[in-house]
């Protein structure tokens, strides 16, 4: 690479293949070196040429030529199979940068604290990764190679006439540096601004798209549709302008070989009659023409800048972990908040070694006979210490709500507890589920697991199936709001990679979760977030993913939701035997029969309102009195109606 | 490809290539003349002049080629992507639910832009890839017949070569590319899925696959590019070895003085230029055909019609009645999206300023039952009356213009605060809004937003809660003060219990004098009915829950009695 450091703008480039690793780095060397070699094959084959026609018009013996012709078939082989493999080496080399790319952004977000993106902003990370692609194969090898050719050329040249060097390092320092650097300044500025005026467009489609049914029915298509036509227009108008901007580059670019052979042949002329006249012109012409693609390359540069700048810091290395144990002001998701797991373990070390050692024992005595006993349908609750938690006054703001979302929470949940949270919607009820898996820091209140405070925020890098991520933090997780389903098998979206689980359990756990018939798909491909399941088989892969290997602790947010009255209740009833021994917390809108849950909690704005078995909170006037039973009475009255 | 605009400029564009073909040849003939000359020590100044004219008439072309290119690829983009937009909404919501909005989405955006790489690109270099091959045989039949006679052997190889090797190969890379695409978008699925992976403790585990994957990705890559490269290899190997084919006959023919050296220089110089364009045009192949499929797809939306649609407009005679007003009667309805009906053979009346709630299990029918009172989709059986008007004849326009509407999910507009109230009434004051979001309990909210109405919205702007949507949506309903008939999607499915409240007061307020129909899960909501509608296994039964909804909360029990036009 050390070639393109004189051809083009290319510190960040470097910066970035140091980034990216060494074997990518050499095969992108070889790459460029076979990309080189192609080009001065070409130009090779153009001068022997040149050079034989010449001779032989000067009627020497044919011996004098035997070796140029035998050059020239030479390089016209070697040059098509040198372009054959200079192209697979590029591409190998580009994938290979892309591999490596694609993981450390993966690795990086796995632990990173911050927000992960989503939707548009996430679509545009992954596209700009894969251009990075791009920027390897149409910009940092095609300079890296202009350098080549320049140095090779301009050497080649030397050795004949000082004058024609200097002349065809001018006329390739302007086709291959002054040119596109004025093009990449030019494209720069009119880039931003197509970029702009482009997700405008978009945003203006997207509502005639998305909008249809608002616009169709306020009678406001045609000025949505105007609108966005306005849009479309002023992109055509920045894409025509940036058009000619680049028509006049070219144009530019276009006069400089044929000026540089000229300049080449009016003073290689003057030193009187000579073949290399006919080879130093052409050859001229030819290695200029041969840079000139550069320009291109510039603006492509330009256009692909944005997106590295981007993803750099997703590269930069890891910076150490945030020293500050004090629970965040906001409640920012903690999911790895060490920079690494080993950094992240060292602040749990220093805050409370000794605490930890507390909950290991704690964990370890934790099993009790009746547990056991009751293990019969659940699957390797053996394995896991059932945990005892505890939330005492937790409260969780959000940023910029005055009201917080959560507070003056308190909580119990025993070994085994089965805890239902219902209210009406906004309520806190996901939240609060946030808080019990880490995915949230409470803004004040302490959660204890058995009788020991966690002080740091759970670890978003616990891997271990079976054991608490070393913070304290129990295994825990189930069906959560944000339940992802990945374009995969059944099977994959079961384990999630997790192994040891042959196809009975896998069927098992589908038909805990009330999709018999999916224990034969077991391989059959689900769609992008699971485009081809309807709400309720979506909830139910969920929720099949969670008694595959219920966690301990097991959070189950409406996991009935979608299903009719019928199939919810059996679902519920499976996922209650199954999961027998370990804690439970189900958040659910279906307020019929909550009579096996130990505790119903009833949040209402944040608070919790009312809590108690079923029967006790049935005898009490209250928000569960007045609601339970009624919010089903659609679809208890469908039943006995469609009976009729 | 039957864009608007596209014949003007393949017009435009073979005359550009005749013309650069042209000027291919007079730059090697007078580049040729000037060097033969240095090389026995002479400087022709009239080949200097002429060489200097010509490469500057090539600059000048080029720029011309460029603009014309720019500007004609921008036009028929911008016209392709109005037509677009214009088809999809004249199909209308109901047609746009069965499709993806976010593929269409695609489609009018990255997918034209994929034009640039035809019309740009591909086209032109193809027109050069008749005319300059053409004018250099031309040329050379003057000059030098074997070298003509070579080339035009050769020539041919390129094309077929091309077509040999790539129907070879289709099959594979096909079978290729469907893998490509899924390894491909491997890497966004687990970004996506990054915290349910966080959630099971699976997030790290997932980085070796990750690697694995993007390894497996390379690998399948470069199964599909070595294949596909070799008809890369085939045509630049035809080119470079015509080139050595024609040159060292030609040095050998110097040798006996059969040609001579401008003769041989310029079959030299030429020879190359021959090739040069089908190769271009063979590399710009793949990339063109991104854009041809964007536009096959676009074609395909474009041209087939909706036949339903001009009927509809065929049919429109009856004035609109006042929905508020009339009777409203479905008669043995049959009507769903696509295939499957979802409503069927159900018959119920709304009676002019009553409050009716629809209730049922989700996927039943109760937002389809809007969706025929909206306009959205058509009966597939059976007919909608208004007072009598078969809804199928009235001007859809006008009879929407009636109606206030609060959907499920409320699109937010990429717009003010301000201007996605007045959705459906532009020229309303601020005031008029102001007092319409006060009404929809929206006023609080809007109030604390960074830049109040004037906060733009929108994916790329400001996000609101499902709750504050929706009070969104209801103040644009309460903005359409001509609105008689009323229709609800679960108004109030996202609310907290406190705005619910109020959210059920206005909505009261909206209803009263008009004739309302509120989709329902909700306890409080089905209270403020009049009546309730059992929408269940496609049909709509008519049920009176005693007196209004009083009666249900307080027994938690139903009394069923018979509705006056129970299925």
């Amino acid at each position: 690479m050390s070639a393109s450091s004189g051809t083009a703008p290319s510190g960040t480039r470097a910066a970035g293949l140091r980034i990216v690793g060494g074997s990518a780095v050499r095969t992108l060397v070889l790459a460029a070196l076979l990309s080189a070699a192609t080009d001065l094959s070409g130009l090779g084959l153009l001068a022997t040429a040149t050079w034989l026609i010449s001779r032989a018009a000067q009627r020497p013996p044919i011996v004098a030529l035997t070796v140029a012709i035998v050059a020239v078939r030479a390089l016209a082989i070697g040059k098509g199979t040198l372009r054959y493999l200079e192209r697979l080496a590029g591409h190998d080399a580009a994938l290979r940068v892309l591999a490596r790319l694609r993981t450390r952004v993966y690795a990086k977000l796995s632990r990173d604290a911050g927000r992960l993106p989503r939707g548009d902003l996430l679509a545009r990370l992954v596209s700009d990764v894969d251009s990075v692609q791009d920027l390897l194969l149409r910009c940092a090898i095609p300079a890296a190679v202009a350098g080549v050719v320049t140095v090779v050329t301009v050497g080649f040249t030397a050795a004949f006439s000082g004058p024609a060097a200097l002349l065809l390092a001018a006329g390739l320092l302007t086709a291959g540096l002054a040119l596109p650097a004025l093009a990449f300044r030019l494209a720069d500025r009119a880039a931003a601004r197509i970029a702009e005026v482009r997700g405008r467009y978009l945003a203006a489609s997207v509502d005639v798209l998305a909008g249809a049914a608002d616009l169709a029915v306020f009678g406001a298509t045609g000025s949505a549709l105007a609108g966005a036509a306005g849009q479309a227009t002023a992109l055509a108008r920045l894409e025509r302008r940036a058009g000619a901007v680049g028509a006049a580059t070219g144009a530019v670019g276009a006069l400089i070989p044929g000026a540089t052979a000229i300049g080449v042949f009016a003073v290689t002329v003057r030193g009187g009659p000579s073949v290399m006249v006919a080879v130093l012109s052409l050859l001229a012409l030819a290695a200029v023409e041969a840079v000139l693609p550069l320009t291109g390359a510039a603006v492509r540069y330009a256009e692909l800048r944005g997106a590295w700048r981007r993803i750099r810091p997703l590269l930069a290395a890891d910076s150490p972990a945030p020293p500050d144990p004090a629970p965040a002001p906001l409640p920012a998701p903690l999911a790895g908040d060490g920079a690494d797991r080993d950094g992240a373990a060292r602040d749990g070390a220093a805050r409370g070694g000794a605490d930890r050692g507390g909950a290991d024992e704690g964990g370890a005595d934790r099993g009790g006979a009746d547990r056991d006993g009751a293990d019969v349908g659940s699957r390797r609750v053996a394995d896991a210490p059932v945990p005892a938690i505890a939330a005492r006054r937790i409260e969780v703001r959000y940023p910029g709500v005055a009201v917080p979302a959560l507070s003056g929470i308190d909580l119990d949940l025993s070994p085994g507890r089965r805890v239902a949270v219902v209210g009406p919607s906004g309520a806190g009820k996901s939240t609060l589920l946030g808080v019990l898996v880490g995915q949230l820091r409470p803004t004040a209140g302490r959660l204890l697991v058995d009788g020991v405070t966690l002080t740091s925020p759970r670890s978003g890098v616990a891997d271990s199936p079976t054991e608490p991520d070393g913070l304290g933090w129990p295994r825990s997780g189930g069906v959560l709001a944000d339940g992802y389903v990945f374009h995969a098998s059944v099977r994959e979206n079961l384990t999630l990679g997790r192994t040891g689980f042959d196809d009975p359990a896998l069927g098992r756990a589908l038909t805990d979760a009330g999709l018999p018939d999916w224990a034969g798909r077991l391989d059959d491909l689900i769609g992008e977030d699971g485009a081809t399941l309807s709400g309720g088989q979506r909830q139910r892969l969920l929720l099949a993913r969670a008694l595959l290997d219920p966690p301990p602790v097991l959070v189950l947010d409406e996991p009935t939701e979608g299903l009719d009255p019928a199939a919810a209740d059996a679902v519920l009833a499976d996922v209650l035997r199954v999961t027998a021994g370990h804690t439970v917390v189900m958040v659910t809108h279906r307020l019929v029969d909550l009579r096996a849950f130990d505790e119903i909690v009833v949040l209402v704005d944040g608070r919790i309102a009312q809590r108690g078995g079923h029967d006790a909170l049935l005898a009490r006037p209250g928000w569960y009195s007045t609601w339970t039973g009624i919010r089903e009475v659609p679809d208890s009255a469908i039943g006995s109606g469609v009976g009729r | 490809m039957r864009l608007p605009g596209l014949r003007t400029y393949f017009v435009a564009v073979t005359g550009s290539g005749v013309l650069a073909a042209i000027l291919v040849v007079a730059q090697a003939s007078a580049l040729s003349q000037l060097i033969a000359a240095g090389v026995s020590g002479r400087l022709d100044r009239g080949a200097l002049v002429a060489t200097a004219v010509v490469i500057a008439l090539r600059a000048a072309h080029h720029a011309a080629q460029g603009v014309l290119a720019a500007r004609a690829a921008a036009n028929v983009k911008a016209g392709l992507r109005e037509r677009l937009l214009a088809a999809v909404s004249d199909r209308g919501p109901g047609w746009l639910a069965g499709q993806r909005a976010g593929e269409l989405a695609t489609l009018v955006g990255r997918g034209v832009d994929a034009l640039d790489n035809y019309l740009i690109g591909y086209l032109p270099t193809l027109v050069l890839g008749v005319t300059v091959p053409v004018a250099v045989l031309a040329r050379l039949a003057f000059g030098d017949r074997t070298s003509a006679l070579v080339i035009t052997l050769t020539l041919p190889l390129i094309p077929i070569f091309a077509i040999l090797v790539g129907w070879h190969t289709r099959t594979r890379t096909e079978r290729q590319w469907r893998l490509l695409s899924r390894l491909g978008g491997h890497f966004l699925d687990m970004l996506s899925g990054m915290s349910t992976l966080r959630a099971f403790g699976r997030a790290r585990a997932q980085i070796d696959v990750v690697r694995g994957m993007a390894e497996k990705y390379r690998g399948a890559t470069m199964a599909t590019l070595r294949v596909a490269f070799l008809s890369a290899l085939v045509l630049e190997l035809v080119a470079t070895v015509s080139v050595a084919l024609v040159a060292v006959p030609v040095g050998l023919r110097l040798l006996d003085g059969r040609v001579t050296l401008p003769v041989a220089l310029l079959v030299l110089l030429l020879a190359p230029e021959a090739y040069a364009p089908l190769r271009a045009a063979g590399a710009q192949f793949h990339a063109s055909q991104e854009g041809l499929a964007a536009a096959t797809d676009a074609f395909a939306l474009l041209e087939s019609s909706e036949p339903g649609r001009q009927a509809r407009v065929a049919r429109v005679t009856a004035r609109v009645p006042d929905p508020g007003a009339v009777e409203l009667v479905f008669d043995r309805v049959t009507a769903g999206y696509g295939d499957s009906p979802v409503l069927c053979e159900a018959s119920f009346t709304v009676p002019a300023g009553e409050r009716v709630a629809l209730v049922g299990p989700s996927g039943a029918g109760k937002s389809t039952v809007l969706a025929l009172l909206l306009g959205f989709i058509e009966p597939e059986h059976g007919r909608i009356l208004a007072g009598g008007v078969d809804l199928s004849t009235v001007d859809l326009a006008a009879w929407r213009a009636r109606l206030a509407w609060v959907p499920q999910r409320p699109h937010l507009f990429a717009a003010s605060v301000l201007d996605n109230i007045r959705l459906g009434a532009p020229d309303a004051s601020v005031e008029a809004v102001e007092t319409a979001a006060r009404a929809a309990q929206a006023h609080g909210f809007v109030g604390a937003l960074p830049d109040g109405y004037a906060t733009v919205l929108g994916e790329r702007g400001y996000g609101l809660s499902s709750g504050q949507r929706q009070r969104l949506a209801l103040a644009r309903a309460y903005l359409r003060g001509d609105a008689s008939l009323l229709l609800f999607d679960e108004p109030t499915a996202r609310l907290d219990s406190a705005s619910e409240a109020a959210v059920l007061a206005a909505a009261a307020t909206l209803a009263r004098d008009r004739t309302a129909l509120l989709v329902a899960h909700r306890p409080a909501l089905v209270a403020t009915a009049d009546r309730i509608l059992w929408v269940a296994g496609g049909t709509v039964r008519e049920e009176t829950a005693g007196d209004g909804g009083g009666t249900l909360v307080a027994d938690r029990t139903l009394i069923r009695v018979e509705g006056s036009g129970a299925a």
